[in-house]
């Protein structure tokens, strides 16, 4: 994974709560053995006119003040729903590296930090508010700081966020963490070991 | 003074390598299952990086997601699905991973072939690339979903690193009244507590509604656990699990010690949660959804509701697009709602005796005109079992599609789907924008609901078809 510390740029809002990986990501985009091209396929419900790849107007990433767009500012719970990376990997493949929202999906945040996209937990008061603004005003930048795990929302004030803070040494370090846990190996080893003598059902199986 | 241990804790202390500080640990994964979709990419960063597959023995495949459901089918589906069933199978086969394939009498929908094949027994750590992994905590087994990244480092390390989730409980109580199923328990569980909940921890469903419940409820169960935001639902093992576990094809030899040691598995008197739920089942009816996800869900003689004016802006917005995505107006009735499609399958709904409820409802009856309706079973077994009963005669006679085993449309990305503005009243988990396909309106309920629901050519109230 290459090392993320800032990310700054123009931000989006979408305000919705409960955005879900099936709207990130429809299912159509996901029948492929590739990780990349899948930005084509980000909130393509939204994004085109039915059963269209022509961009609709009325969607946020469409319109001129947000292109080239790196930052999303969300509802909460954003990613809820299925697992598949695929929706972690349309955000990177379209250029966006950062979602700001009040709280996430559990199996979508893990996805994110675990590619270099920065999910940055604010308060939902906070995020409310750079929502209105990026709705009604300019600016449309932030700056995302990861390192003093701060941002600047775009009307210029200073705001701590969350992250989990191994996951921020981790993309600090643009991490590789099986290397990681295979440096681990000989643990790993002898707690099988152990396990086979201790829970046999689980190793006795074979189809 | 130290409070007991939950179920959680128990599961979490034993499949724990090691300690890495901070809440972190580093787990061993007991069962890895994988499918189509989501091991793909995991196979080739895995090649990329020239790693090999640590445990292949704890692994299994199978393809569901993107399978054609139809009479005769073979590796043919959607284009570019066929490259992902190869890319399974030859896989599986260079890591020496078993693969029930297509064809193969134990191919299956992920979850309901690990449980009905006997490779998930409780007390595992399983995980799978699918969030509907938590089906399998039915069997008091931590059992989750996760990214292909995660998908990756169990290909090669057999473990994951995680932070301790945090865990909650829900006690079910009452007595469910005839015609009401567990997955009418389920949502209506879902629309009295939320869909945020369980806040991607760790939820223990007990109490005495769930302790009557047979195994194949406690899957219909535990597998929307996620809708209510729990990565995992846990049921503690008890009897019904263990003459469940006692009847798979490959049950452990010895049992008895495997047993034993499964009857610790449940939480203390005084173990502590993060947030207790509870529910009541007396009063509950045969439950619809309306909306756009799993907890925007009523009774099924009750009206659609207003948005909430008095509710937080973020429900009220909700509710707004939904009945607006749904062409629903406040205050309808659910009830005689005309419906173009019924889906009965899915990871949810798709076991034996689902099929033979719906069957129950269906015998001697034809679907409305105008209405398509699919059986598809969970399992290749599932399938056979039923077929020996003549459950496929009376759908068939009824004028359902009977089908082969797959995910179908659930999730729309094999070629069953609903069409653009169609409603659906289907047995899956998710009723999220465009999830059977783009524009498609979709009413989850149970397999009763939608067997009626098809016969009526609208939202029908099953009790009305069970007598
Ligand atoms: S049936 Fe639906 S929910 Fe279950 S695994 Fe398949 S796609 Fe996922």
């Amino acid at each position: 994974m290459k090392a993320v510390s800032i990310v700054a740029g123009v931000a989006a809002p979408l305000n919705r709560a409960d955005i879900d990986t099936d709207a990130i990501i429809p299912q159509n985009w996901l029948i492929t053995t590739e990780r990349e091209g899948l930005g084509r396929g980000l909130f393509s419900n939204w994004r085109y006119l039915p059963g269209t790849e022509v961009p609709d107007p009325a969607f946020v990433l469409n319109q001129p003040a947000f292109a080239g767009a790196r930052i999303l500012v969300a509802g909460p719970n954003y990613g809820c729903g299925s697992s598949r990376e695929h929706a972690v990997w349309a955000h990177l493949d379209f250029g966006i590296e950062a979602v700001v929202a009040a709280s996430f999906g559990p199996i979508f945040r893990d996805n994110a930090l675990k590619n270099g996209l920065l999910t940055a937990e604010v308060e939902a008061d906070v995020a409310a508010d750079m929502l209105a603004h990026l709705q009604t005003r300019s600016p449309r930048t932030m700056t995302i700081d990861l390192a003093d795990t701060q941002l600047v929302g775009p009307d210029g004030r200073r705001h701590g966020f969350r992250i989990d803070p191994e996951r921020r040494n981790a993309l600090l370090e643009g991490r590789d963490d099986i290397a990681s846990t295979l440096d681990r190996s000989q643990v790993i080893s002898a707690f099988q070991r152990r396990d086979r003598q201790r829970r046999p059902w689980i190793w006795g199986q074979s189809s | 003074m130290s409070s007991g241990m939950s179920l959680f804790d128990k599961l979490w202390r034993q499949n724990l390598i090691e300690d890495l500080g901070e809440g972190r640990g580093l787990i061993h994964i007991d069962r890895h299952l994988l499918h189509e979709l989501s091991s793909p990419q995991a196979f080739a960063g895995l090649r990329q990086a020239e790693r090999v597959v640590r445990s292949p023995d704890l692994a299994f495949a199978v393809p569901d997601h993107i399978v054609d459901t139809g009479p005769g089918r073979g590796d043919r589906t959607v284009p570019g699905g066929e490259a992902m069933i190869r890319a399974l199978r030859a896989n599986a086969k260079a890591a020496d991973i078993a693969l029930f394939d297509v064809g193969d009498p134990r191919h299956g929908i992920v979850h309901v072939v690990a449980a009905e094949q006997g490779i998930a027994l409780p007390g595992m750590a399983i995980a799978c690339g699918d969030s509907h992994t938590c089906t399998l905590g039915a069997l008091g087994a931590w059992a989750f979903g996760i990214g292909t990244s995660d998908v990756e480092h169990i290909l090669a390390t057999q473990t994951l690193v995680m932070r301790k989730p945090a865990s909650s409980r829900l006690t079910v109580t009452g007595t469910r009244a005839p015609g009401v199923s567990a997955k009418d328990l389920a949502l209506g569980i879902i629309a009295q507590i939320g869909v945020n909940a369980a806040k991607g921890g760790v939820l223990e469903i007990a109490g005495p509604a769930i302790e009557a419940l047979t195994m194949e409820e406690r899957f219909t169960l535990c597998n929307m656990g996620i809708e209510a935001s729990a990565r995992s639902a846990i049921i503690a093992p008890d009897a019904t699990t263990f003459a469940y576990v006692a009847a798979r094809p490959n049950p452990p030899v010895p049992l008895a010690p495997a047993i034993a040691a499964w009857r610790a598995l449940r939480s203390d008197p005084d173990a502590r949660f993060d947030a207790e739920f509870a529910f009541d089942c007396d009063d509950l009816a045969p439950q619809v959804s309306w909306g756009t996800n799993p907890g925007q869900t009523i009774g099924v003689n009750q009206a659609v509701p207003d948005a909430p004016s008095d509710a937080a802006p973020r429900e009220r917005d909700a509710a707004l697009r939904a009945l607006a995505y749904m062409g629903l107006e406040a205050g309808q009735p659910i009830l005689g709602l005309p419906v173009s499609v019924v889906f009965i399958g899915s990871c949810t709904n798709s076991r034996l005796s689902d099929l033979q409820v719906a069957a129950r409802v269906v015998e001697g009856r034809k679907v409305a005109p105008g209405v398509r309706a699919l059986v598809v079973p969970g399992s290749a077994r599932v399938k056979a079992e039923a077929e020996a009963l003549g459950l496929d005669a009376i759908f068939v006679a009824a004028g359902f599609e009977w089908r082969e085993a797959g995910c179908s449309m659930c999730v729309g990305m094999n070629s069953d789907r609903v069409a653009p503005g169609e409603r659906s009243v289907s047995t899956s988990n998710r009723n999220f924008e465009g999830r059977q396909g783009p524009g498609a309106r979709t009413h989850l309920a149970s397999p009763a609901t939608a067997a009626a629901s098809a016969i009526a050519g609208a939202i029908a109230d099953p009790r009305a078809y069970l007598r």
